[in-house]
């Protein structure tokens, strides 16, 4: 499943990183700490958190995950959306909680 | 082949930069992708830390057909205890840092995890430094 399409069947909100919207998703992950993710992430995949600032994308990009996902309505900062569109990141978000929305996309993907 | 990085101690906003420079010269130089992503990992974490906790840093990168090693020298409160800082859970960052969801005591776990070889080594009131190497196995 693509980025575009987990979006379509979320009615997830696209901050940024449109340019990214067509990757395919290999699976996910769902942390708030950030050295959690950058130990545990893989390549490819959906990052679920509620973290807003700039380090997330820098994680997302260093750990090529494919998009990032804010749930319960976060918004993202100003250069976290700023460096979403200049890697091509795509930033979702969701009013969903965490357990909600990751219970949807498991089933998507599983 | 050698190369620098500048770390700015305290600064979140460019925490990360310089493991994205040294992840694209990686690639450049066409070095085996799991081996990027465990540099990726170790060097990130390192970097956070001079972030987090001194006042300047620099990144020292040498690269050859046998090995990375990555060399990143601060000047900063350095570590009382490193045996304690390494292990698993332990932190001494500010809650500004806890907040970001930094400073949950896994970057030097994660960095002796993703680092073939991980050395230490600090003087208190003067700063730390830490070496990761990696291997490329033949």
């Amino acid at each position: 499943m693509t980025v575009e399409q987990l979006k379509e069947k979320l009615g997830l909100k696209v901050f940024g990183g449109e340019q990214g919207l067509a990757n395919e998703i290999s699976g996910g992950y769902v942390s708030d700490l950030l050295s959690d993710v950058m130990g545990n992430a893989d390549t490819g995949q959906i990052w679920i958190t509620l973290q807003t600032h700039k380090n997330v994308m820098a994680i997302a990009s260093l750990k090529d995950l494919v998009a990032i996902i804010l749930v319960k309505n976060h918004e993202p900062e100003e250069d976290t959306l700023a460096q979403s569109n200049e890697e091509g990141i795509p930033l979702l978000g969701t009013n969903m909680s965490t357990f909600e929305l990751s219970g949807k996309i498991y089933e998507l993907l599983k | 082949m050698h190369f620098e990085y500048q770390i700015e101690g305290g600064n979140f906003t460019r925490a990360g930069f310089a493991s994205s420079e040294i992840k694209k010269m990686l690639k450049q130089l066409n070095v085996d992708l799991a081996i990027i992503k465990r540099t990726v990992v170790a060097t990130y974490e390192a970097e956070v830390n001079v972030v987090a906790h001194a006042y300047s840093g620099t990144i020292y990168v040498d690269v050859d057909e046998k090995k990375i090693i990555i060399k990143l020298v601060d000047e900063g409160p350095g570590i009382p205890d490193i045996e304690q800082a390494m292990k698993e859970g332990y932190s001494t960052a500010s809650s500004r840092v806890r907040e970001m969801g930094f400073g949950a005591g896994m970057g030097l776990p994660n960095m002796k995890k993703n680092a073939d070889d991980l050395k230490i080594s600090s003087e208190v009131g003067k700063g730390t430094t830490v070496e990761i190497r990696m291997r490329f196995s033949s």
